[in-house]
């Protein structure tokens, strides 16, 4: 803080000019904004890649891609959502949010921040760099289950390592957000007054440090395996595929409720703010957070039922998932209390809210059929557990993102995004978000696997119609640039609180923009 | 003041962060144990002939029926089958059956051969004293091979289990032996 005191004569000064700002930067504000743009890129990436998935499935038969290209199209398009997008934009909204809603005057360790956000850049050119190798991508699936995933080409170790390179970003992403929270809160703003997307992240943040480094642990016995003769998971030398599954889900899951509970914490800011009420059920609110992220350590082998458990096991993992659903229907509860007999209006980011209430509920009803282990051996590894996570990840994770755009763009930019634009992109996205990931639900039931370039005739009709609905999701989401380009240019000016009822420190103690360096004195908190 | 604190707070979240990665590798044993108490994937158990004599009494009253099957790994181009693909077993009775190799290739090779007892819940009342399992096999080009296995299944094997699959996966093992 010394060195922060010698500064206060100043007063605030701006960013420093030309590109090298960006590379040297340290100021909260300027990594959340890389964060968040460098995931739109990644989301985009990903989302060519669906396309390509889409296409070939348009028809049956083998048309545009040859099958290995397509295996390593679905293989891809998984890591890079998840570790590229999802992951690094809740990261950015952590980066912009949590310094500005607890009253602190930046992340706890900026160098750090710096550190952990370049390393994503070189992590995922690693990754993608492996499309230009002998033997091409990752192609044995997102999960990269040995023996299959240790056939893959040249490209194996940069895989890993890249990773090695995205957990390690994110572990030390989660350090600097856990840190910040504990150690930075303004005076007054005890934890249970931190808006519920501090809390959610604080507990993402734990749960990213327990489990990351599993993960890490996992690939590289991998790679050992691979390249210096080690067994972990080969039978022949005394190993077993099948420990695999299980270290690797023991990470998974969490990584499930890593892409989630962020959400839940936009999602409980925004429906308060448009139905001009306070959230219903705060702090059970926190509870059953908590709740979900204690569970999650303890359900992980429901993603592997059918690969042989003794009975008792398949009920353990059965019921202990099933309970998930009581502290999720508290969360589920509370937003719909919160809207009920509410004076709301329905601006973009509600929208994109009530439409993550409505869709992730529905993939959450379908992720309890799954649960149930008996019936899980007809969906499993079927399109039904495509559509279940993607209603999960897209309506789910993606929407809350959307919603969280829409809701701080203001706020960010000091500019109102253009209004007929953003409700133009909800309907679109949400209509055809529907016809493309509903008939997976039919078709998975009916049988079709997942993760096959090609598919009996039976199941052509509703793939035309899933791949006509996912052209018109993934053309759709280029409105969502231009709101942000047309935002960031100019447009109406925001008011500090941006929205009517919008609370909260960043709406109720600091203009739009905010100033550069913000919180330099502790606020006052009521 | 702050960033002491700071400095504190993140040497114990980074140190929380590598015990987990030694955590991933003490999954390894950890997984290892739990197999062997629960029978999980149909590992076996080992057994000596002096420890049946003084445990084992056999059930004169009881036969269960034991079916071998014998499978190669996807690139192991040996021929590998049992003698016999079904016996009637006493419990409590040591037993001894046997499999046969041919390497059909025209170099040496090595194999090893991994168990696995189904169902699962009967694999830990599955013994063995003797097994070619319990070594790497080389055979010359060429070459057949008789390889005898003794087992005893335990007495106190639940009764509802009237039968019990023992299944081999030959691995081929000739590179890793090379370089070792």
């Amino acid at each position: 803080m010394s060195h922060e005191a010698t500064h206060d004569g100043h007063d605030d000064h701006g960013p420093a000019k030309g590109l090298m700002r960006w590379v040297t930067t340290t100021n909260h504000k300027d990594i959340g904004t890389l964060y968040l743009l460098f995931a739109l890129v990644m989301f985009f990436i990903g989302g060519a890649m669906a396309m390509v998935i889409r296409a070939e499935l348009f028809q049956p038969g083998l048309q545009v891609v040859d099958p290995q290209f397509f295996n390593s199209m679905t293989t891809v398009h998984a890591l890079v959502m998840i570790f590229g997008a999802v992951m690094p934009a809740f990261t950015g909204l952590a980066n912009w949010l949590i310094p500005m809603q607890i009253g602190a005057p930046d992340m706890a360790l900026p160098r750090m921040n710096n550190f952990s956000f370049w390393i994503l850049p070189f992590a995922f050119s690693l990754l993608l760099s492996t499309f230009f190798m002998e033997g091409g991508g990752p192609a044995g699936g997102w999960t990269i289950y040995p023996p299959l995933s240790l056939q893959m080409g040249d490209g194996f170790p940069f895989m890993i390592f890249a990773i090695h390179l995205a957990g390690i970003s994110s572990i030390m992403g989660s350090i600097n957000v856990v840190v910040t929270i504990l150690n930075m809160r303004a005076p007054g703003m005890t934890l249970m007054k931190m808006p519920l997307f501090v809390w959610t992240w604080l507990i993402t943040a734990y749960l990213l440090i327990a489990t990351m480094p599993v993960l890490a642990g996992a690939v590289t016995m991998l790679l050992t395996d691979k390249f210096a003769a080690t067994s972990f998971f080969s039978a022949a030398g005394g190993g077993d595929p099948v420990m695999y599954q299980h270290i690797f889900w023991f990470f998974g899951h969490p990584e499930v409720y890593i892409l989630i509970l962020p959400a839940f914490g936009i999602v409980s800011a925004i429906v308060p703010t448009f139905a001009r009420k306070p959230l219903f059920g705060y702090s059970s609110m926190v509870y059953a957070t908590a709740s979900i992220a204690f569970l999650s350590f303890i359900v992980w082998a429901h993603h592997m039922f059918t690969v042989g458990m003794p009975v008792v096991g398949e009920l353990f993992f059965m019921y202990a998932t099933m309970m998930i659903a009581v502290p999720t229907g508290v969360k589920v509860f509370n937003w719909v209390s919160t809207m009920w007999k509410g004076s709301m209006t329905f601006e973009t980011p509600m929208l994109f809210a009530i439409g993550f209430i409505m869709m992730f509920t529905l993939g959450g009803f379908s992720g309890l059929m799954l649960a149930i282990a008996p019936a899980d051996f007809q969906y499993h590894d079927t399109y039904f557990v495509v559509a279940h996570f993607h209603y999960v990840l897209v309506t789910g994770a993606i929407y809350s993102i959307m919603a969280a755009a829409y809701y701080w763009l203001p706020k960010w930019t000091g500019n109102m995004y253009d209004e007929t634009l953003g409700k133009w992109h909800f309907w679109i996205s949400t209509i055809s978000v529907n016809v493309l990931f509903f008939p997976q639900h039919f078709l998975g039931l009916a049988g079709m696997p997942r993760r096959i370039p090609d598919y009996a005739v039976q199941f052509a009709d509703w793939n035309m119609i899933s791949s006509i609905g996912g052209f018109v999701f993934g053309l759709s989401q280029l409105m969502f640039v231009v709101v942000i380009y047309k935002a960031i240019k100019g447009g109406k000016k925001a008011t500090d609180q941006v929205w009517e009822g919008a609370t909260g420190l960043e709406f109720e103690q600091l203009s739009s923009p905010p100033p550069y360096h913000s919180f330099n004195e502790a606020p006052v908190i009521k | 003041m702050q960033e002491k604190k700071n400095q504190r707070s993140f040497f114990k979240m980074a140190s929380v962060a590598v015990m987990m990665f030694g955590f991933g590798y003490l999954l390894v044993p950890l997984y290892d144990i739990f197999c062997e108490l629960t029978g999980l994937n149909g590992k076996t158990g080992v057994t000596t002939e002096s420890e049946i004599a003084a445990q084992y009494q056999p059930d004169k009253n009881r036969l269960v029926t034991v079916q071998f099957v014998a499978n190669n790994a996807s690139d192991m181009p040996w021929d590998f089958k049992p003698l016999v693909s079904t016996m009637q077993v006493t419990p409590g009775q040591l037993t001894a059956a046997q499999f046969v190799a041919s390497n059909t290739t025209h170099t040496e090779m090595t194999g090893q051969a991994v168990p696995s007892v189904s169902p699962t819940k009967a694999s830990r009342y599955f013994n063995k004293t003797e097994c070619f399992c319990f070594e790497k096999q080389s055979l010359a080009a060429g070459e057949s091979k008789e390889m005898p296995l003794r087992f005893v299944v335990d007495p106190r094997l639940p009764d509802d289990v009237k039968t019990l699959t023992l299944a081999y996966t030959l691995f081929d093992v000739s590179n890793k032996t090379a370089a070792n």
